[in-house]
């Protein structure tokens, strides 16, 4: 059946209740130059909620500190209430925009995909990935062929929240339509949330629960 | 006035396997496509398909071990590799798709000018696409993915180009901004310029393309007139039609399966085993046809 048919928040898929996502009061600034100010959202376990906001507003930024790779000036990314951890594999994990820049130009495939440990088994095979990619070079495949890659590889049991950062745009439609369609499936099966960036908001009403609006997040 | 045409580009590439054995792999067949003057041609469909390959061949930006084969026009005259080399960057713009094309130890202003550009040109450029003048001082890294994007047209627009080709200029834009993009592309083509967008943003490149060149695993299987999209039953070719219902406005269904590798292309049909409407009839070769307009690549498209 296809996921997206499901009805909205009754998915019944068994979410662990501590695992909610929460922005405190993110402040984020290069020197003199501010560019994230008191951004403050919740996530209920289990919910795929989307994010849409003008270009250059700092959408990507506040992706990078919810998923741990940067730290914010002020306020805090909060997991079931706690900070992130430091040490071992991160729970919530993000999907970059440009996928070119997320892997290592000098790593073949293969040693890219299990980066972070084996990825679920029925995963190559969701994502449309050729067993022939798994020898080449990065620079040797396509964004929409890397991007895949890069969706694989964190789809995984110990993920437990996914940060979407506009990961389709390079896709074709059909390929779109596959990737997310996989991806829901896997967030039902793993009880897994979701934070979907996007400028396309007619996507963003097939596979989100909730739209959030860049300028209702910051007071 | 023809601006670009391709008759039946093909390129290859030259791999070796097990150290000596030399392959020729071949991403794109016997391609035909123009674009004349004031006309947007968008190009459309697949990833992966080779629309990059495409953009690379007609700029001769292909990497040393591609072989290109075919017939291209610029203007009427043939387009060789010492043209390109002169014509690019000059008449010739284009917009790569990764953000990576920018310099990475270059101020955006100063790499936006390039060698030829003026200060000038480039803060009205700056001021068109909303990139205020802080940005001129900021290396690329120090950008946002629309910021970065909205340089790299603005960097295309600097000298007076009669050919644009733009591969995917809109990821990461917001829908208004990526329609102020492509606006910029409609008003050129108005001054008599040509241009062909490769996108997978079809919403956006429907408003302001005239004709859609659908590509699917390295040729192009119809050509359509924007209006086409309007409905299924409008498109000729049954991977269009596909496309067009994964679309997620229009029931993002996806169909099953995957383009075919490049090396292991079916005979006749690339698209017949994913197809409903598969019969013997695809097995065979399938010229390219017109049909209602347009053209198709398919035995069966009424």
């Amino acid at each position: 059946m296809c996921p997206c048919n499901v009805e909205k928040g009754k998915r019944g898929v068994s979410v662990q209740q501590d695992e909610i996502l929460e922005a405190r009061k993110i402040s984020f600034g290069y020197r003199e130059r501010q560019i994230l100010r008191d951004v403050s959202f919740i996530i209920s376990p289990g919910e795929r909620a989307a994010l849409v906001g003008p270009s250059g507003c700092g959408k990507s930024t506040l992706a990078k500190i919810l998923a741990g790779y940067l730290k914010p000036s002020g306020g805090a990314a909060l997991w079931g209430g706690e900070p992130l951890p430091s040490g071992g594999y991160c729970p919530v994990q993000m999907i970059q925009q440009h996928p070119e820049a997320a892997v290592d130009p000098r790593w073949k495939m293969e040693r890219i995909l299990k980066e972070g440990g084996m990825p679920a088994p029925d995963v190559l095979q969701a994502m449309g990935i050729e067993r022939e990619w798994l020898t080449r070079w990065p620079s040797e495949l396509s964004g929409g062929e890397l991007q895949r890659f890069c969706i694989a590889r964190v789809l995984r049991e110990e993920t437990r929240f996914l940060i979407c950062d506009e990961i389709s745009t390079m896709l074709d439609a059909i390929t779109q339509a596959q990737v997310w369609h996989s991806l829901l499936a896997m967030s039902e099966g793993y009880g897994f949330g979701m934070l979907v960036i996007t400028h396309n908001i007619e996507l963003a009403k097939q596979v989100c629960d909730r739209i959030l609006e860049w300028k209702d997040l910051t007071s | 006035m023809k601006i670009l045409e391709l008759n039946d580009i093909t390129v290859s590439f030259r791999m070796y396997e097990r150290r000596f054995r030399k392959r020729e792999l071949e991403v794109l067949h016997r391609l035909s496509l123009s674009v004349r003057e004031g006309e947007i041609v968008a190009v459309a469909g697949s990833s992966g398909s080779g629309k990059s390959i495409l953009a690379h061949a007609v700029l001769g930006l292909l990497p040393g071990n591609a072989v290109l084969s075919g017939e291209m026009y610029y203007m009427g005259n043939p387009l060789g590799e010492k043209d390109k080399e002169r014509l690019r960057g000059r008449e010739i713009a284009f917009i790569p798709q990764s953000v990576d094309y920018l310099d990475p130890l270059m101020k955006t202003g100063r790499q936006v000018q390039g060698t030829r550009g003026t200060k000038e040109r480039q803060r009205q450029l700056f001021q068109e696409y909303d990139l205020g003048e802080e940005a001129e001082e900021l290396y690329p890294f120090q950008l946002s993915g629309g910021m970065a994007r909205r340089a790299l047209l603005a960097a295309a627009e600097m000298e007076e180009a009669r050919l644009v080709v733009a591969d995917e200029p809109t990821p990461g834009l917001s829908r208004e901004m990526a329609r102020e993009a492509l606006g910029h592309f409609r008003a050129l083509a108005d001054k008599g310029c040509g241009v062909l967008l490769i996108s997978h943003d079809i919403d956006i490149a429907l408003a302001v393309a005239d004709k859609v060149a659908i590509f699917y695993a390295g040729t192009i299987v119809e050509t359509a007139f924007a209006k086409d999209f309007q409905g299924e039953g409008m498109l000729r070719h049954p991977y269009s039609k596909a496309f067009f219902a994964a679309l997620p406005q229009n029931g993002f269904r996806p169909t099953r399966g995957s383009q075919p590798y490049a090396g292991r292309l079916p005979d006749g049909c690339v698209f017949a085993d994913r197809c409903p409407a598969r019969s013997e009839l695809c097995a065979g070769e399938i010229p390219m046809r017109p049909l209602r307009g347009g053209e198709v690549k398919c035995v069966h498209a009424t």
